[in-house]
């Protein structure tokens, strides 16, 4: 069942557009400031991006930051929304529950392949970061600068890369939990996948807001940038930390809610 | 095993309304069970419940001897289904599609997959299709490669919903063989349709269902088993009442229906009366007659909220 989701969304030529779509952001802004040399200043624009010129290696990181805010989301709310009501609307839902694929087997399959593609997107959006880095700018072979001003070996940046790029997936799990979530209580996709925006879009208004700061630590979007403090010297664990576990409860709480509405729901579509 | 879907005090409630209101089902091992309904009654709800989508209000399904849907995984790879028009992944071929789905549950083995698909795809008249993706068949051949995926693990039991749905005359024909054959070797068939025509040409039981209860169930053959009753076929029908004074029930033009369930002895006596005789048959209930005066109204009919007391 596992593989037969992964195959389903592999094979999938719009997954791969997707995916394709996701890089070209990045590698527009790369061309755009090797061409004019103008980096944004340091504290300015996306993280990182103010470093990238004297340090390719650090570009992987630019990338992230750039479509974490906007495209990452909409792109793991378009496939995690379509899970099971994609199935819905086009009628193999009906289909593969009385195949029987077994509900809790489907959800646990569709949540699987939801979780492969965030990890080759986040994958794919760092390698093409690196080697446009690679390819477009300086590198130093030392290793780069910690954001605090001293500077990390090669070695210790790559680690730290590493751990940006599993943040970042858990940061995009929170949001692949919404859209499931949603995915399973309508038959119509889209409206799955806006739900899930809606919420994101919603969580980042309210953090500007001061008189939401009350709550503004449980916001899903509140801990996604934090992921830049792994690269001061020492390492800033502490919204890394609560950003996992914050996401760690979203995660579990929707999917709980996922499972217990799918497993009880009538399929009529 | 003595019933191959049973159902006891099957209901389901959707609010106030009672979509499927107390039905004991009951299709035998062999038979070609024909479920007849109008739109809106009860039958697409009920086809959803046997096969676990639709979980009931109240009431049991026990589909192949066991409980559904806890059984499902048990007994549903043992059940081919069509429920409400075939759905297939679009970018893919129909191999693709029978793969995927076939792979997606168990009771499917692997190594004779690809036999199988071809095996399916021979019966139900796709073999040359082709990687074409699914998207670009006709509606006929999605309804055949809905089949064909019902097909594919050698059911005892198919569950099919309206399976002639966008089919041609000539594949409506080459369907209704399959499943006969199908059938004959062993298949107990589930047809859902409100086309009484094919369901009358095809199936040994019938089951009708209004407004949620199953009004009828019984075999064809006695539902329209001969009333007694001897038509004749002649040009001069009033010359009839004349010969057979008192056993003729009714006259129409050229056609008198009279009392009697042995043509020959009509006949005999017409002919030394000297009533020219065209044609006698004996007198059946056409399946039409049958299933209207059992389910009265069309449930897509909506009348005036005082209309509804008379439920």
């Amino acid at each position: 069942m596992i593989v037969v989701e992964l195959r389903k969304l592999f094979r999938r030529p719009r997954t791969w557009v997707t995916i394709g779509l996701l890089n070209a952001l990045p590698v527009l802004v790369a061309v755009l400031l090797a061409w004019t040399d103008l980096a944004p200043r340091p504290g300015e624009g996306p993280a990182f991006l103010s470093a990238v010129l004297t340090n390719g290696t650090l570009y992987p990181l630019a990338a992230l930051a750039i479509v974490l805010p906007l495209f990452l989301p909409i792109a793991v709310s378009v496939v995690a929304g379509e899970a099971v009501a994609g199935e819905a609307q086009g009628g193999t839902l009906r289909y593969l529950l009385a195949r029987p694929a077994g509900r809790t087997r489907l959800l646990v399959a569709k949540l699987i392949a939801v979780v492969a593609f965030v990890v080759v997107t986040v994958v794919v959006v760092a390698g093409v970061g690196y080697v446009v880095g690679r390819l477009l700018f300086e590198v130093q072979p030392t290793g780069g600068t910690a954001l605090s001003g001293t500077s990390l070996t090669s070695q210790e940046l790559a680690v730290r890369t590493l751990l940006a790029i599993g943040y970042v997936t858990v940061s995009m799990l929170g949001v692949a939990a919404f859209a499931l979530f949603f995915s399973t209580l309508t038959d119509s996709p889209l409206g799955a996948t806006l739900g899930a925006l809606a919420v994101l879009i919603a969580s980042s208004l309210l953090f500007t807001l001061d008189a939401a700061s009350s709550f503004a630590p449980y916001l899903p979007t509140r801990y996604w940038l934090a992921f830049v403090d792994l690269f001061r010297d020492p390492i800033l664990w502490r919204d890394v930390v609560r950003g996992v576990a914050l996401q760690a409860v979203y995660v579990v709480v929707l999917l709980g809610a996922a499972w217990a509405n799918f497993t009880t729901k009538d399929v009529t579509s | 095993m003595s019933t191959v879907i049973g159902t006891t005090g099957l209901v389901k409630r959707y609010g106030q309304l009672r979509a499927v209101d107390g039905i004991d089902l009951d299709v035998r091992p062999g038979d070609v069970y024909g479920f007849l309904g109008a739109n809106g009654s009860g039958k697409t709800t009920t086809v959803r419940m046997l096969l676990g989508l639709v979980l009931p209000t109240e009431g049991e399904v026990r589909l192949l001897g066991e409980p559904m849907p806890k059984a499902a995984r048990r007994v549903l790879p043992r059940v081919g289904a069509l429920v409400e028009g075939p759905a297939h992944y679009g970018h893919l071929s129909g191999r693709a599609n029978l793969a995927l789905v076939d792979a997606a549950g168990p009771g499917g083995s692997r190594r004779t997959r690809r036999a199988r698909i071809e095996t399916v795809l021979e019966q139900v008249g796709l073999a040359g299709v082709g990687r074409k993706p699914a998207r670009a068949y006709s509606l006929g051949m999605r309804q055949r490669l809905g089949l064909a995926a019902a097909l594919l693990r050698r059911p005892e039991l198919l569950v099919l919903d309206e399976p002639t749905n966008g089919l041609d005359p000539q594949g409506i024909h080459e369907i209704r063989d399959l499943l006969l054959q199908l059938n004959r070797e062993g298949t107990t068939v589930f047809l859902s349709s409100h086309l009484l025509a094919e369901v009358e040409q095809m199936c040994t039981r019938i089951g009708v269902l209004d407004r949620g209860r199953l009004v009828l169930q019984d075999e064809l053959a006695r539902l329209t088993s001969p009333t007694g009753a001897t038509i004749v076929e002649t040009p001069e029908p009033d010359r009839v009442r004349a010969a057979l004074d008192g056993r003729v029930l009714s006259v129409t033009a050229g056609r008198a229906v009279v009392r009697g369930a042995d043509p020959a002895e009509v006949n005999a006596a017409l002919v030394a009366a000297g009533v020219p005789v065209h044609g006698l048959a004996l007198e059946r209930p056409s399946l039409e007659a049958v299933v209207l005066a059992a389910a009265r109204t069309s449930s897509d009919r909506v009348d005036a909220p005082g209309e509804r007391s008379r439920r």
